[in-house]
């Protein structure tokens, strides 16, 4: 397409025709607030609805008189237009949009779990606003707290849709919608039931878009302060995969960053008993998923095999596709086999029982609190995994105790829950479950461990959200395999299973576009994309500088067999380590 | 009638079934003819009048009199004159009665009919000469109307396509596909200068020109059919009463612009019409007129009607085609238009046009572009073949607008453009109802403002009514008298603003609330000086930023009233008082010595507020008081009046 | 839902709303069967009066649309409610003609006389119900109001309060 010039606040700039405003201010650096604008919600999904009216600029070239614009959403098309971002007209149609909707908005941000990280008070700073002019009716919702892991306060709802896009354009989940009309519209549930009722998978993808406090996750750090500090107590933490490379932009580090040793120490700083890592789990995941990979390759029976590590995506078949709940692996994620693990062969090690071993888990994700709380991962009213912080949950823990992971050595997990392969760690990535279960499938059926560059299987990385590749197990063995990252891509990928049930052997879902870097509970991106390049990057590099890349290879993993389990997939591995689904 | 499968074919079943209106059309007007045509109206203000049993007893009593043969009862559109209905007219008699009751049936069948003698307490008295007369066209009401898109509403039974046909009906179509490229049919709307009579004025050739323009297999042409502005109902008396030429005229469109699909987004709560119009779409499909290949030719097209749900914002062209998708009818920002791919019905290039639009059209292909540009008062500067360039002042055609609030002659009126609100009001509107003083016309609903006494001569167009701060709307023209408060009455449209908003954009969301609170503190003595100043802020911005048509003129009943009755704000906040008496808060009831002790009041007053002996003065007790007026109405010594 | 609850005159409803569901010819895999929703959810009020959550799902399920897309749907439209309605419904016209002519005082009145506020709960014996209706296009009888679908023109509060008692009479 053919390029247009434009004048911004006098300055000229050529962009091709068809470019908005924003995008046209944003290559002469002149900064145009927006709020509900979100140019990428995951999967090229981008929110522009125009409706915030925080964006809106004065431009004349557009029609016959000078008029307010939105600059997020109107194309330039010819060489006339001519914008304003500052003048007089724009800041004051600006000013009182905004205090418009901080009149309808409650104050209390001090208590807001939102406080210093919601975008409409950063632009009530920005913009100086010291009074509201308007007063009158405010909207009052009751607080849905009704499931495990997110929770809506719609009272705080600003109408930007983030939520309802992420949730139906990108997720294909379809919870939400906008409800109502009028000045009580909002974004709420069907027949504004509790989210706990509804198909919602609690990816946390809203969580994620929310620019203000109207969803956030239902925090458990409270009552892990509580186990810490109760001495009868013995609390033992364990971190995911994705945590390592999020963690560190919090505080101060270039993002995407592995600071996996500092996480270590600060962890251990907070009181923590045992520091482990989810990554051990990970590994043991893999022995029970490629086994049962290999099994189903060898009988033909039950393909593609589907992971099974991310609840979210579990919530999505057992909601969505209940025809093909025989074919996710029966594999327990790996923060149910770390709880399970943990209550049992360590417990027994240790002589703790169960109910006083308080297992906490850091996850990028607000579905694990959910998964957490199922009922088939408990066992006589005590849970395998006792509570569940996220990423953004444990900076807050961090800094409320002092702790600044910029200040801190770095030190070792502890043992023997805190050993992990190279194979582990990637996990944490879209396509990297699945390049962990190859490497394992294609040593154990060669017999000869990968090395050198063969470990790397670069055709199912990267952030695209759907990704094909036939990988080469042994010349006669060759399997198709899918990754797919982001539920509406999960949901391309399955309706091929539904077509061709023969298409794939191996799939890899997570719910999150990108995968747990991308997580519902990662620090907000606010908007940069990017950050999940870096994350990427940092996870394949600490793969890389990881003396062992195959789960197999994992001492600590062949020792929980030798002591404990047996073989993979023997009878004790499928009691503790395996579950089954329900059609929701 | 047989399929009709080529333009002869058209032309026959004309030449058959002309016939049928040969009667009420006729010049020589004749009480003695045998042959009559009893013309009753049908639409929905006379139905609820009892006219359908009005014309029951009418076919009941020329059967009883062996008539049925000569006589016949059609049961035809609005005549517009609703304040009179139920409304009959005898043709060729040319005898027009008004406020006919199911009772008087038999008057009109033994005493006109069977003798040829006019019943002449069913006459309607001219106001202005006091006498009663039966020959419409001399009535002040009608004498100076021009309908054009109402011209067969009151002449033909819109459940008869034959008589469409007969009146000519579906020859500008044929016209169109025998004799017409797609870009002839546009220039010739074009040239006719008519603007869509939704309410924003933009040239409608403009429009089809624009999405003709666009290169796509599928493209649909719309017709917004979802009057929401409460007051004005011309679009349902065309449905009701001419929906062939709806119809007719989104084929013509079609064929102009390309589309092969047609959508009616109809409101429900006008059952009727959409009645009429689903059976003269299943009519017209029966004979050919809508289906593959029109009248041989390889033009095919088809309609379909999609009924809203109650949202005024549908009027609105992005919302409407949201609601047509199933989807909640909130506005996008426009580009993409309904005419760019992308930005239509299904992402396909879509065309909207408004009912009174389409029902022009079929008229100005038939009698051509020049005739209708001289309707009106339209200066166009024109290239030198004649076609259109642009506008230089006025507007072409007429205009039908709703008469009605404190109007003596409430109901349908179509004048040419230019036409001076004096003329409507006092002319054809018969003045102002119950000798009260005209205080001001509210046009364009919820989206337009106010016109005093002091603009009264101006001529009716877009331009000129924009230009004295208010909007032709969709031709809503409320007339308002000095009992009635402008404070109220802005209140009451941004009550309707507030109600109708989508909640999709900041300013119409949460600035009509707060408008209509600022409204509501000045109604009720609570707001200050400083509120108007507050309030006139807001109101210019939130015209400035609302995402759509609906918030961006929903502020214009404030600024309209604050621009022309500013001294009633300043009455209402400074001195705490309600001119008009409207303003419940701003004054209490009294009963003064006038008061005889007739006790009339204490039995109507619905909350036992009023108490005293009979002969002996009464006394209201404001705790208890609702304010209703009860008393007020019944008092027969006027001894009752708010302070 | 499972059908077994249902009572057999509830049945016969579904019954009636999938006839006519299944003769619209949607294909679940076209992307334009959401174009048949607000069509059919005044068929399905029609028929159960309302559009309890029930009929919601219900009709999500048969055009195979999430539950959220009905229900934004249903909240939207001033037309659809999701309570039941009195036997009566008692429509007041606010539009603008009518509201000058003081239809305000009507609604008032007829409020107070059947003690429920508009656009709420039914009477307590389930007779009436009262909304306000943002004009019916009947201007010229203004005010108006609409019982059950028949219009009543030039309605004075006392007039109003006399047809309501017509109603009531009838029971």
């Amino acid at each position: 397409m053919s390029d247009v010039t434009v004048k911004i606040n006098g300055k000229q700039v050529s962009v091709p025709s068809g470019s908005t405003i924003l995008e046209a201010a944003q290559k002469l650096n002149i900064n145009i607030p927006t709020l509900c604008y979100c140019k990428d919600l995951g999967c090229g999904v981008s929110n522009k609805p125009a409706s915030c009216r925080i964006c809106l600029v004065e431009a004349a070239g557009i029609r016959p008189r000078p008029v307010l614009v939105p600059a997020c959403a109107t194309p330039i098309t010819n060489d006339r237009v001519e914008v304003w971002t500052n003048s007089q007209r724009a800041l004051n149609a600006r000013r009182t949009v905004l205090e418009l909707m901080l009149s309808d908005h409650p104050k209390n941000c001090l208590t807001c779990p939102k406080n210093q990280d919601c975008e409409l008070q950063k632009l009530a700073a920005e913009f100086g606003i010291s009074d509201i002019e308007f007063k009158g009716e405010v909207n009052h919702f009751p607080i849905d707290d009704s499931s495990e892991a997110i929770m809506r306060d719609l009272s705080k709802c600003i109408m930007c849709r983030r939520c309802e896009t992420v949730c139906n354009k990108v997720q294909t989940v379809g919870t939400l919608t906008g409800v109502g009309r009028g000045f009580s519209a909002k974004v709420g549930t069907a027949s504004m039931i509790p989210l706990a009722d509804t198909s919602c998978t609690f990816c946390g993808q809203c969580v994620n878009a929310c620019p203000v406090g109207a969803i956030t996750g239902i925090s458990y750090v409270k009552k892990v302060w509580n186990a810490i500090n109760d001495p009868t107590k013995t609390v033992i933490v364990s971190t995911a995969p994705a945590v390592r490379v999020a963690v560190g932009q919090e505080f101060g580090f270039e993002p995407g960053t592995p600071i996996t040793g500092k996480l270590v120490a600060g962890l251990r700083a907070l009181g923590f008993d045992k520091v482990f890592d989810t990554d051990f789990a990970a590994d043991l995941t893999i022995m029970e998923e490629g086994t049962e990979l290999l099994g189903r390759l060898k009988s033909g029976k039950n393909l593609p095999i589907l992971t099974s590590c991310c609840p979210g995506w579990i919530n999505f078949i057992e909601h969505n596709f209940p025809d093909l709940l025989h074919i996710p692996s029966s594999c327990k994620s790996p923060q149910q086999m770390f709880g399970a693990i943990a209550k049992s062969y360590y417990a027994e090690k240790m002589g703790i029982a169960p109910k006083d071993l308080i297992v906490v888990s850091v996850m990028p994700c607000q579905a694990k609190k959910y998964e957490a709380a199922r009922p088939e991962f408990s066992h006589d009213g005590v849970r395998d995994i006792d509570y569940v912080v996220t990423t953004r949950e444990l900076c807050k823990m961090f800094r409320e105790a002092g702790v600044n992971l910029a200040n801190m050595n770095d030190e070792e997990y502890d043992n023997p829950l805190g050993e992990s392969t190279g194979a582990a760690v990637i996990f944490g990535v879209t396509g990297g479950v699945l390049e962990a279960a190859l490497r394992t499938v294609k040593s154990i059926v060669t017999g000869k461990d990968l090395v050198a560059d063969a470990i790397n299987f670069r055709a199912v990385r990267g952030l695209d959200g759907v990704k094909e590749a036939t990988v080469e197990i042994t010349p006669d063995v060759k399997v198709n395999v899918a990754v797919a990252s982001g539920l509406g891509n999960a949901r391309k990928v399955l309706e091929m299973v539904r077509e061709d049930p023969n298409r794939f052997q191996a799939i890899e879902i997570m719910a999150c576009p990108g995968g747990c870097i991308n997580g519902g509970g990662q620090p907000y991106l606010h908007g940069h994309r990017d950050l999940l390049d870096k994350r990427m990057a940092g996870l394949y590099l600490e793969d890389a500088n990881k003396p062992r890349r195959m789960s197999h290879q994992n001492p600590d993993i062949k020792k929980l067999y030798d002591e404990y389990l047996g073989q993979p997939g023997s009878e004790k591995a499928h009691h503790l380590l395996h579950t089954h689904y329900h059609q929701k | 009638m047989n399929k009709i499968t080529s333009q002869q074919d058209l032309l026959a079943a004309f030449n058959a079934s002309k016939n049928a209106l040969a009667l009420r059309c006729v010049s020589e007007h004749d009480i003695n003819s045998k042959k009559k045509d009893i013309l009753c109206c049908g639409g929905t203000g006379c139905h609820a009048s009892n006219s359908n049993v009005m014309m029951d007893n009418l076919r009941q009593l020329i059967k009883e009199h062996g008539l049925e043969n000569d006589v016949r009862v059609v049961q035809t559109g609005c005549f517009g004159f609703c304040a009179q209905g139920p409304i009959v007219k005898i043709m060729p008699d040319n005898v027009f009665y008004v406020q006919v009751q199911p009772e008087d049936a038999k008057d009109i069948v033994e005493q006109h009919i069977v003798n040829h003698q006019l019943v002449e307490r069913l006459l309607y008295v001219e106001p202005m000469i006091k006498e009663r007369i039966h020959d419409y066209a001399k009535m002040s009401f009608y004498a100076k109307q021009e309908r054009i898109a109402l011209r067969n509403c009151g002449l033909l039974d819109p459940e008869d396509i034959s008589e469409y046909i007969a009146a000519e009906g579906y020859q500008a179509l044929a016209k169109c596909l025998f004799d017409m490229k797609p870009a002839d049919v546009v220039q010739e709307v074009l040239n006719s200068g008519i603007c869509g009579r939704g309410g924003a004025g933009f040239p409608t050739g403009m429009k089809w020109k624009i999405a003709a323009g666009v290169q796509a297999d599928e493209k649909y042409i719309v017709c917004n059919a979802d009057e929401g502005d409460p007051g004005a109902f011309m679009d349902r008396s065309i449905m009701e009463g001419d929906p062939n030429s709806i119809i007719e005229a989104m084929a013509i469109g079609g064929y102009a612009i390309g589309a092969q699909h047609g959508l009616v987004y109809i409101r429900a709560e006008y059952p009727l019409a959409v009645n009429r119009l689903q059976l003269a779409i299943n009519q017209a499909r029966e004979v050919g007129l809508l289906g593959k290949n029109i009248m041989g030719t390889n033009f095919s097209f088809d309609i379909d009607i999609k009924l809203g749900a109650g949202a005024f914002v549908c009027g609105e062209e992005t919302a409407l085609i949201h609601s047509m998708e199933g989807m909640r009818g909130e506005p996008t920002t426009k580009p993409p238009f309904p005419a760019n791919i992308g930005g239509g019905y299904w992402g396909c290039s879509t065309n909207v046009n408004n009912v009174e639009t389409y029902a022009s059209i079929p008229v100005i292909i038939r009698k051509g572009a020049k005739w209708y540009a001289k309707i009106g008062n339209w200066k166009p500067e024109l290239d030198e073949n004649g076609n259109f360039v642009k506008t230089i002042s006025g507007n072409a055609g007429t205009k039908v607008f709703a008469l009605a609030g404190q109007i003596n002659n409430v109901g349908l009126v179509e004048v040419p453009m230019g036409t001076t609100l004096r003329e409507i009001i006092y002319d054809i509107g018969g003045g102002i109802a119950g000798g009260r003083e005209f205080k001001a016309v509210q046009t364009g609903g919820p989206s337009g403002g106010c016109i005093t006494k002091e603009n009264l001569d101006t001529p009716i167009d877009y331009g000129s009514l924009a230009k004295i701060g208010s909007m032709m709307g969709s031709g809503g023209m409320i007339v308002l008298s000095d009992k009635d408060c402008m404070p109220a009455m802005a209140k009451f449209y941004l009550g309707f603003t507030k109600d109708e908003s989508c909640g999709k954009c900041t300013p119409c969301r949460i600035g009509t609330r707060r408008m209509l609170e600022m409204l509501e503190k000045i109604c009720d003595g609570t707001a200050t000086e400083e509120t108007l100043v507050e309030l006139e802020k807001l109101a210019n911005t939130i015209r400035d930023t609302a995402l759509c048509g609906l918030g961006q003129t929903a502020p214009n009943p404030i600024l309209s009233t604050l621009r022309y009755f500013k001294d009633e704000y300043i009455a209402h906040v400074r001195d705490k008082k309600c001119p008009a008496g409207t303003c419940s808060k701003l004054y209490t009831l009294k009963i003064t010595d006038a008061c005889k002790g007739c006790t009339k009041c204490a039995r109507n007053c619905p909350v036992g507020a009023i108490t005293g002996e009979k002969k002996q003065k009464h006394v209201i007790d404001v705790n208890k008081c609702i304010k209703c007026g009860a008393c007020i109405d019944g008092c027969p010594f006027k001894a009752i009046v708010k302070e | 839902m499972c059908e077994c609850k249902l009572s057999e005159g509830a049945k016969a409803k579904f019954a009636e709303l999938d006839a006519f569901i299944d003769g619209l010819g949607i294909n679940a895999k076209d992307d334009r069967r959401r174009g048949y929703l607000i069509q059919v959810l005044h068929k399905a009020q029609d028929i159960f009066g309302y559009l309890p959550r029930e009929v919601q799902k219900h009709v999500a399920d048969k055009l195979v649309l999430t539950e959220a897309q009905v229900s934004g749907v249903v909240s939207f439209y001033n037309y659809f409610t999701t309570d039941p309605k009195g036997k009566y419904c008692v429509n007041v016209c606010l539009g603008t003609a009518c509201y000058v002519k003081g239809s305000e005082k009507v609604l008032s009145e007829i409020e107070r006389v059947l003690g429920v506020k508009a656009d709420t709960v039914p009477t307590a014996d389930g007779l009436f119900s009262i909304s306000a209706l943002r004009c019916v296009g009947a201007c010229g009888l203004a005010p108006v109001m609409v019982v059950n679908g028949k219009v009543y023109g030039k309605v004075t509060p006392a007039k109003a309060v006399e047809i309501i008692n017509e109603y009531k009479a009838k029971g």
